[in-house]
């Protein structure tokens, strides 16, 4: 008895909060992907259940097959591209640089921007004109006289979604730098020390040490910014609106609830992105957190 | 025997080797300079772009000078782009400052017991509350929209919870339960155990322990936990563009309206993209160490 009183009333504190998650976190996805196997493709229509009929009929869409593409074109140049540049970034700085507090500021503040907002500028930065037309980066190839290099950007039927990853990696490459530059200053400065002793080349400390330490820092930040990347919305709205030629699930799952009125058929494309994310990110917290109790 | 001492003979026997070793070094350090100072060009590209462009008036809206500084600086673009966005930034506010304040308290309330006066099952509750971190929204938007649109006609207040700024600020108070809670959490692990034994010792219960001893310490938590929020809240588009309307649009739904629209102005689209941008980046000035560790806190567990 003496023991309830102990920790009851914390469960009351946190109760709140327990019955919010529970019910638009949990009940929330729950009632998705209930939705999501009913035939209600209208708003009036009560909706029947029909199993995973939804989920197997969405690729018979070309639309569908479509903005899958885009997402994985788009979540391999982002991903791939941040944590290139992000790691680059931080590389050069581990060791310590004049201003490196400037240069941290400048690398990571578009991380406070909005993606609609800097979808304006990189709109007009990306615009697709060319020769005469051409503003933004084709414009500048063009005074660096490299107008060879002119494309459509993101209007590019084929490597379109390339493109709308530019912004992205402008956006989280300072975030990824910023993981990074923690990861690598927590290598204990002895153990690099003892290595060179030992008659190890910059490089062998490295590759032995070092990276191996970072592995880490570089899974999260793969977590982070695939989770991203699968949910990206706000972004390609911002940058070319509803076109097809950059649709991605989010964007068709939006298109679907507001302009196709079909409930079923959003419920089941998000039902998908949730699954997508879950597949890595359940992993990702049962590994960390296994991780938090051993030590 | 320091390390310093196991090298030294080395670096006596070859005289010049330590000194082109300094050289390489130097150079090194000059090279490393440039490319992040590249690096520093690159990234301030777009902010060149909004700025020049924003100043310009209509006449030399002309791709040829796409690029150049204005010939005549004008502020007409930021007047027009103020009258558009003034009523969407208004929204904004109201949007963001209550929001960030009560997702810092639920966050402050909820660390304090999941880390100092836990309860069997803290552990599952925590981890369950994490996932809620990083489901994509789109899973929750359909059957939030019907809740909030429920919830409208059982009060009978007609565009407060769906179409409305508390609806938008109840979904991200909600959603925003895991990541503050997480983050205040972290913080109050550092607490010695100690301090709240000895509190617990004289007799003080969970709130008395919480206001006279954790409240008093968790200045840079609050401070943490308010400016991401306050950034989450300011900046997102996704949930504003479900559940609000044109009477509750926020800043970025609006300028996404003003940038869409065909007939709006370069000048003018940007001068709305800085203006909606202005708020955020001056907590990112001034307050710049406490946004990094709300960064790092959603990524470095534990």
């Amino acid at each position: 008895m003496t023991r309830v009183r102990r920790w009851l009333p914390g469960l009351l504190l946190v109760a709140p909060s327990i019955a919010a998650i529970a019910v638009f976190v949990y009940g929330m996805l729950g009632w998705n992907f209930r939705l999501a196997m009913t035939d209600k493709h209208d708003e009036i229509s009560e909706g029947s259940f029909v199993g995973l009929e939804n989920f197997i009929g969405l690729w018979d869409q070309q639309r569908w097959h479509l903005s899958v593409n885009h997402a994985i074109v788009f979540t391999a140049v982002f991903v791939g591209g941040a944590l290139v540049l992000g790691w680059l970034l931080a590389f050069l700085m581990e060791k310590g640089i004049r201003g490196e507090g400037t240069f941290r500021a400048i690398y990571l503040f578009p991380m406070a921007i909005s993606f609609v907002a800097t979808g304006v500028v990189w709109r007009w930065l990306m615009n697709s004109g060319t020769g005469e037309r051409a503003v933004g980066l084709n414009r500048l190839l063009d005074g660096l006289g490299l107008e060879f290099l002119q494309w459509q950007w993101f209007r590019d039927p084929d490597w379109g979604m390339a493109a709308m990853a530019v912004p992205a990696i402008w956006q989280m490459s300072g975030y990824v730098m910023a993981l990074f530059l923690a990861g690598f200053r927590g290598v204990p400065e002895e153990l690099r020390e003892a290595a060179r002793v030992d008659g190890c080349t910059e490089w062998d400390v490295y590759r032995r040490i070092v990276l191996p330490m970072l592995r880490p820092v570089t899974l999260s930040a793969l977590i982070i910014l695939g989770h991203i990347s699968l949910k990206a919305f706000d972004l390609i709205v911002a940058v070319s609106g509803k076109q097809i030629i950059t649709d991605v699930p989010a964007v068709f799952m939006w298109v679907a609830v507001f302009d196709s009125h079909d409930p079923a058929k959003g419920a089941t494309i998000a039902a998908y992105i949730v699954i997508a994310v879950s597949v890595f990110v359940i992993p990702y917290l049962v590994w960390s957190l296994r991780k938090e109790r051993r030590s | 025997m320091t390390a310093q001492d196991v090298r030294a003979p080395e670096t006596r026997g070859a005289g010049d080797g330590g000194e082109r070793a300094v050289r390489r070094a130097r150079w090194a350090r000059g090279v490393r300079l440039a490319v992040l100072a590249a690096f520093v060009v690159v990234f301030l590209i777009p902010v060149y772009v909004l700025l020049v462009t924003s100043f310009k008036p209509l006449t030399e809206a002309d791709p040829s000078r796409a690029w150049a500084l204005p010939e005549t600086w004008t502020f007409e673009p930021w007047r027009v782009a103020w009258e558009k966005l003034a009523p969407g930034i208004a929204n904004s506010v109201l949007l963001a400052v209550p929001g960030s304040l009560i997702s810092a308290v639920l966050g402050s309330m909820n660390g304090y017991v999941l880390s100092k006066w836990r309860f069997p099952g803290a552990d599952v509750v925590f981890t369950l509350f994490l996932f809620g971190m990083f489901i994509p929204y789109q899973g929750v938007m359909i059957p939030l929209v019907q809740l909030l649109v429920n919830l409208n006609e059982l009060t009978g207040l007609n565009g407060v919870f769906y179409g409305g700024i508390p609806g938008l600020v109840l979904a991200h108070v909600v959603y925003g339960i895991p990541i503050c809670t997480l983050i205040f959490r972290n913080y109050y692990v550092t607490i010695p155990d100690e301090i709240i034994e000895a509190a617990r010792v004289d007799g003080a219960g969970m709130l008395r322990t919480y206001r006279s001893v954790v409240l008093p310490v968790s200045g840079p938590a609050f401070a943490v936990v308010v400016i991401w929020q306050f950034t989450a809240l300011w900046n997102d588009f996704l949930f504003a563009v479900f559940l609000t309307g044109p009477q509750s649009w926020p800043t970025t739904v609006m300028l996404n309206n003003i940038a869409g629209a065909q007939t709006v102005p370069y000048s003018q689209q940007m001068a709305a993209a800085l203006l909606a941008s202005i708020p955020t980046m001056v907590v990112y000035v001034l307050l710049g160490r406490f946004f990094m560790r709300g960064l790092m806190a959603g990524a470095l567990k534990g």
